[in-house]
């Protein structure tokens, strides 16, 4: 494997974060002149590795190599020092003073007597960007910019710092429209031809196929493998980001469940082309008791957005909504919690637990929410619902007053499904429930929310895994670019899922 | 063996640091300056440093209570020493017996006389405070300004509307009745004790009895979270700087009665600065999330008794601020992670020693 054109190579890293294997032997390498697309679901390692190899984490194990030497990164300033710049997804620059300053920034050319040398530095800024095929007028302030010139100053700035051979652009095109992409597009192939090794994160698959060489996968923080873009097609890619082989023939091992026979209940919840200008285009839903919907989709596709509209976190502007009939006129979450509706939302941490509030104040917040300020549950019923659920969840903690930070991230998880079950939701809306979270405890989620569909409740089940959607739901809901592309029922088969989330082939 | 061991316990207390530290403060007292414990009765009540502490400590640790709660949702008020400048400054004007057209003497204005009633004077006083207080929890919670920002605008105008009220004088009070609050006192100990106690007791039991207090946590913590579990944060903010616009106003109610004016350039000059060290001597973190109101308390008793204790061995009162610099630094490195795990790294291991050594 010492192919001399590798000017990046990472072996064998593996880093664990408490609670969960962020990455587990991987390897990576990047060549010169060669665009990079590292891909993956949330969740997968692609953020963790990267911050790897900017010196903003280290490894627990595994080398990295540059130019065939081994490194050691010890933080971003020192990876570009080195050779290796990071553009992010939101442009770290200053907006209110110009192109050229932004370029030159800490680095002035200086007159003899100290001043700014301002032709000078303004020449050089302009060559830099001329080097990437632009050419603006460096002297107007950044802000007067499209956001994809300010990225490609960005990037100016970057190469600029130090002769960097090895360029990380994370996401940058998640806002960009078409023809910005283009432009991008067209300066990325520029600096591939000058010979640096560029690693590309998106979530946009056609961009993928439009300027990427190689394709890394990368699932559950494991590799699944690095492909020549051409020997990889779209639906190879999906399958093996979701986990799922689309010639493996093996039966899912379905849990047995009554879930042929669509129930024909009244009608819980139902979406009437509810959708929110920039988030959801117009979305057309049902939901019946003791129903399981599962909803499929890639980053990006709607799922979370869908959620969050239906939760109340974010008000629709298009469409309207019933729950049990009634129309649905005020969106809060507290409006949908007395409804009846529970949210587990999608990132545990940030919008889920409260870590350094014990789990018994995490599991009764949302009912005490309810009951308002002035009705407080006693210590003793906090406890009493606290170990209830303890109990009934198996989560796995010494006692309801530790604190949940220190859980693993599937009790977590547990945490705060316990927290809805408390207000006894009769919808309830499951957004990544198992994302992080070791493959015993996913099972035992899975198997409770199959549980709750038989108690009459009904949920909406959102997941990255392929199998897992199909495996719980009654019926799936394809999402792709924030609409609804298709509605399934539960015994379709993966290939067709599949096919409905890459779109056109 | 669920139960920790006594001493963990003390020492996981929220009131054990603020106690040492206040108990350090009384035994430098003890070595260097004696006297500072003498506790005398005249005229049938006490008197001596400790009641002084007490007293004079009463308006801070009434504002480091509203403070505690303003902090521990993540925010911070700057406007206290102004809202007690406005409270004090009502207070002065209903009380001036030469209000309206009368003409104004010196008789008049010095009579032992009010023109409105006392009962009338103390609502108006904490109706003010609490407006003010309102206000900063409308801007923060609702125009989504940020806290420091948000109350610095109340910092600056709240001693111009203070003038404002005043008409730009001093006012000097001559209603005695009114001095009964900062210099009454009640089976031998100061008035404003009492109402420290009531107030303290009375807050502890709304936040803590309902789930106020639990929801102040959680907005601290993480307001993401809170927001999803379906709490409404903008009251919860709304209301703790309404509390903290209270605790002002009754701190204002007591300087003025104490000090027997209403300055509005000087009166509760900086008092939000030692709340804010007050509540971090009483271990509530900067970025929110848990409180405790005695331990705030106990902080700013810290802070008169140190104060105290400067002038008792003689540090003269213009080099009180850099003794107090040096409070300051003390208690952050205390509170410091750092400094927390020594010393419980030392705590732990001569328990350890202890245990082997039986």
């Amino acid at each position: 494997m010492d192919d001399p054109k590798v000017i990046l190579s990472a072996k064998g890293i593996t880093k664990s974060f408490p609670g969960v294997t962020a990455l587990e032997d991987v390897d990576f390498s990047l060549r010169r002149g060669e665009i990079h697309a590292l891909m993956g679901e949330n969740g997968a390692g692609k953020s963790t590795l990267i911050k790897i190899i900017t010196g903003v984490e280290h490894a627990d194990r595994g080398t990295l190599e540059y130019d065939g030497r081994q490194i050691e990164v010890h933080s971003p300033l020192h990876a570009q020092q080195i050779g290796i710049s990071t553009v992010y997804q939101e442009v770290n620059l200053c907006t209110n003073i110009s192109v050229a300053e932004n370029i030159m920034l800490g680095r002035e050319p200086q007159t003899w007597f100290g001043a700014i040398h301002w032709r000078k530095m303004n020449r050089l800024a302009a060559d830099a960007l001329h080097r990437l095929g632009i050419d603006i007028d460096v002297t107007r302030p950044l802000g007067s910019y499209s956001v994809a010139i300010q990225q490609m100053v960005a990037i100016a700035r970057s190469l600029e710092i130090s002769s960097a051979q090895v360029l990380i652009l994370d996401e940058p095109t998640s806002s960009l429209d078409v023809h910005e992409t283009r432009q991008l597009f067209d300066v990325m192939l520029r600096l591939k031809e000058q010979g640096i090794g560029i690693i590309f994160i998106t979530h946009f698959l056609d961009q993928v196929y439009q300027v990427a060489d190689r394709i890394t996968v990368l699932r559950n923080g494991r590799l699944v493998g690095t492909y020549p873009t051409e020997m990889l097609p779209r639906i190879q890619l999906i399958a093996s980001m979701l986990g799922r082989s689309s010639t493996d023939l093996e039966e899912v091992s379905r849990v047995k469940f009554h879930r042929e026979t669509t129930p024909q209940n009244g009608k819980l919840l139902e979406l009437h082309g509810l959708g929110r200008k920039g988030s959801l285009e117009p979305i057309d839903l049902e939901l019946r008791s003791s129903e399981v919907v599962g909803i499929a989709g890639l980053l990006g596709s709607g799922r979370t957005e869908m959620a969050n509209l239906i939760f109340g976190i974010d008000s629709p502007d298009l469409g309207f909504m019933t729950i049990e009939e009634k129309k649905v006129t005020r969106f809060s979450p507290l409006e949908s919690i007395n409804a009846g509706v529970g949210l587990c939302p999608e990132n545990r941490k940030e919008e889920g637990i409260v870590g350094d509030m014990t789990l018994r104040e995490n599991i009764i917040l949302a009912l005490q929410a309810r009951l308002g300020w002035f009705k407080h549950l006693s210590h003793a019923r906090q406890d009493e619902i606290a170990s209830h659920f303890i109990q009934v969840l198996g989560i796995v903690t010494p006692s309801a007053d530790q604190l949940v930070k220190n859980l693993s991230g599937g009790n977590q998880q547990k945490v705060i499904l316990a927290r809805w079950l408390a207000t006894n939701p009769q919808v309830l809306i499951l957004d990544e429930p198992t994302r992080g979270i070791d493959v015993g405890a996913k099972a035992e989620i899975q198997r409770l929310v199959l549980e709750l569909a038989e108690e009459g409740k009904s949920c909406i089940f959102i997941s990255s895994e392929l199998e897992e959607v199909m495996r719980c739901s009654h019926r799936i809901v394809v999402l792709r670019d924030r609409k609804k592309a298709a509605e399934f029922p539960g015994n379709v088969d993966d290939e067709t899922i599949m096919k409905t989330m890459a779109g056109n082939l | 063996m669920k139960k920790s061991p006594f001493f963990k316990q003390i020492r996981e207390s929220r009131l054990f640091w603020p106690v040492v530290a206040l108990g350090l403060i009384f035994l430098f007292d003890a070595i260097y300056a004696p006297d500072f414990f003498k506790i005398g009765v005249l005229d049938g009540h006490l008197y001596g440093n400790l009641i002084v502490v007490l007293n004079d400590g009463a308006p801070l640790a009434l504002v480091a209570m509203g403070m505690t709660l303003v902090i521990a949702t993540g925010g911070v008020d700057l406007s206290v020493g102004a809202v007690i400048a406005i409270s004090a400054a009502m207070g002065a004007v209903l009380i001036n017996p030469a209000l309206g057209n009368q003409l104004i003497t010196n008789d008049i204005l010095t009579a032992n006389k009010t023109n409105t009633p006392l009962g009338i004077i103390i609502l108006a006083d904490l109706a003010a405070g609490t407006l003010c207080g309102l206000w900063n929890g409308f801007l923060v919670s609702r125009a989504r300004i940020q806290p420091m920002v948000a109350t610095l605008i109340l910092m600056v105008a709240g001693r111009g509307i203070a003038q404002l009220i005043t008409n730009g004088q001093i006012m000097t009070i001559y209603y005695t009745p009114y001095f009964w609050f900062g210099n009454g006192f009640i089976l031998g100990l100061p008035v404003s004790v009492y109402i420290v106690g009531v107030v303290l007791l009375l807050a502890t039991l709304l936040v803590r009895k309902t789930s106020i207090g639990m929801f102040i946590e959680a907005v601290g913590l993480n307001p993401k979270s809170t927001f999803y579990s379906g709490i409404n944060e903008k009251n919860i903010k709304l209301f703790a700087y309404t509390f903290c616009g209270f605790c002002g106003a009754i701190a204002g109610l007591i300087l003025s009665s104490y000090v027997k004016s209403a300055d509005a350039n000087n009166i509760g000059l900086s008092y939000e600065l030692d709340a804010i060290l007050a509540v971090a001597i009483g271990g509530t973190s900067m970025q929110g999330g848990r409180f405790s109101l005695s331990a705030s308390v106990v902080g700013a008793l810290v802070i008169w008794a140190f104060t105290l204790t400067m002038y008792t061995v003689g540090v003269p009162a213009d080099a009180l601020k850099a003794a107090k610099a040096l409070l300051v630094l003390v208690v952050i490195l205390m509170y410091s992670n750092q400094a927390r795990t020594l010393l419980t790294r030392l705590a732990e291991r001569k328990g350890a020693q202890h245990g082997i050594a039986d």
